[in-house]
């Protein structure tokens, strides 16, 4: 198990497994804080409700490190090995009818980007300005508010609306490339498998990009 | 007499290496008054004769059949394995697919598991250590059976047929920007998994290969999906797919060494 584990096959079962954790995960993520269109105390109330169960919290935080120092150390590792097996690039790169897509030459740059913007999201929000709020006589802390504020900044917007983009193209890649990887692909399916990858990436995108819009667009001013 | 095509000139920027020790680099030469109906080769074989008769040293580059079915001849033009047509080996690619005056840049394929020959020749003999690692079946099947003594699926028989059609040219490796022979082995692994000949030792066949695909120093799959474009025989991604599930599942089930060879 452990030759399998080391081999560049098993590597990609290893990036694929890290991959799905956050698939999951930022589904999910973009599916509750839709919460925001709805009311400022439904959200706060929601966040409240995850910090307030520990063990759920810690439990999905530790998972959530794991697969991202999984997914990361191994793209690195397969970084320098696939550098090494190239050895001298070609002069001239291919184009036309040869030329493969862009999303998946270039799944390292948009990770450490996407790298970047998850530390600069946590930085501004989880550990970020901490406002109070009481809901139904619960005291809870007010990311609504730390939200709002955030969003009427148009390079903050900006930022997201470029990152989410970049976020689109590696999960559309990625939502793909795990049937590859894991071996689930079969003839029949690999058209069906293409749509599902763009829908899941666009529907995790638009919905996370309808958030800071919303409210620099219709909460400003 | 068949309405003869204008002729046309081109501007060629082609990688000259002595060696594998020496260091190579781009040399321009023009090839001029090429027939649109000849084919590559042939459009390199006529620089080659100008060359000879300059007493300089001919572009070398690797070819046998010329028909597009033995697998020897590939390099890259203007960093298209095989040059810009689909489906096509560039012993089969015709100058009708290219305009005059246009400078075309031929490299040859690039992986530290093909290291320069000279030119444009690269020593594949990787492949066939792959192949030796477990492509084949070590059962003395003895003579031709009767065509309807083994019944095989239709869909088996076509996917594998499919799988089979691989030259093994190395235009997969060439155009992986990781050097990855996935798609190379997975073929070898797919047309044999699929037939009742090759079921038997099909488990350890997909852990030899793939650990020798691995130790030869190609790169793994980033499913950017440039190899199966570039394939002459259009090799599907698909036997990737197979290839990582038949090593899973191998792995799992831990097969018994199998001894080759039986009593024939």
């Amino acid at each position: 198990m452990l030759d399998f584990l080391k081999s560049t096959v098993g590597r990609k079962y290893i990036m694929g497994i890290s991959g799905l954790v956050w698939m999951g995960f930022v589904l999910t993520h973009m599916a509750g804080n839709m919460l925001i269109l709805v009311s400022p105390d439904l959200y706060n109330a929601y966040g409240h409700a995850i910090v307030s169960n520990k063990l759920v919290l810690y439990g999905a935080e530790s998972v959530l490190v794991l697969a991202l120092i999984v997914h990361v150390t191994t793209a690195i590792s397969l970084t320098i090995e696939n550098r090494k097996a190239k050895g001298t690039r070609y002069a001239v790169n291919p184009n036309g009818d040869k030329g493969p897509t862009l999303a998946s030459q270039t799944m390292g740059l948009q990770g450490s980007l996407v790298l970047a913007f998850i530390i600069t999201h946590l930085a501004t929000f989880k550990y970020g300005k901490e406002y109070e709020t009481v809901v139904n006589g619960v005291p809870m802390r007010d990311l609504h508010r730390l939200v709002v504020e955030l969003f009427q900044q148009p390079g903050y917007v900006l930022w997201y609306v470029v990152a989410l983009i970049v976020l689109m193209f590696h999960l559309s890649h990625g939502a793909h490339s795990i049937f590859q990887s894991f071996g689930f692909l079969e003839r029949k399916m690999v058209k069906g498998v293409r749509k599902f990858a763009w829908a899941y990436a666009i529907i995790v995108a638009a919905g996370f990009l309808s958030q800071p819009l919303y409210v620099y667009l219709l909460k400003g001013n | 007499m068949g309405i003869a095509k204008p002729t046309i000139n081109l501007k060629l920027k082609v990688w000259r290496q002595k060696d594998n020790n020496s260091k190579g680099g781009f040399k321009e030469y023009d090839a001029k008054n090429v027939s649109q109906d000849a084919s590559f080769l042939e459009m390199l074989d006529s620089v080659n004769e100008e060359l000879i008769n300059k007493n300089e040293e001919p572009i070398l580059f690797d070819h046998d059949c010329r028909e597009g079915i033995c697998g020897s001849c590939g390099f890259m033009i203007n960093g298209n394995a095989h040059g810009p047509q689909k489906s096509t080996t560039v012993c089969q690619l015709h100058m009708r697919a290219f305009k005059d005056g246009e400078t075309l840049v031929l490299e040859p394929w690039r992986a530290s598991a093909f290291p320069i020959l000279k030119d444009l020749v690269v020593d594949r003999s990787s492949f066939d250590r792959i192949i030796k690692s477990g492509g084949y079946i070590s059962v003395n099947t003895g003579n031709a059976r009767d065509a309807n003594n083994i019944l095989i699926p239709k869909p088996d028989a076509d996917e594998a047929m499919a799988s089979a059609t691989c030259i093994g040219c190395g235009a997969c490796v060439a155009s992986c920007k990781n050097a990855s022979a996935a798609l190379f082995t997975s073929a070898k692994i797919q047309h044999m998994a699929l037939l009742p000949q090759g079921k038997v030792e099909r488990a350890q066949r997909a852990l030899d290969m793939t650990a020798q695909m691995d130790a030869e120093g190609f790169g793994a799959c980033s499913t950017t999906g440039a190899c199966s474009a570039a394939c002459p025989k259009d090799i599907s991604l698909i036997n990737i797919a197979t290839m990582n599930r038949e090593l899973l599942k191998a792995t799992i089930a831990k097969p018994e060494e199998h001894v080759g060879g039986g009593d024939g």
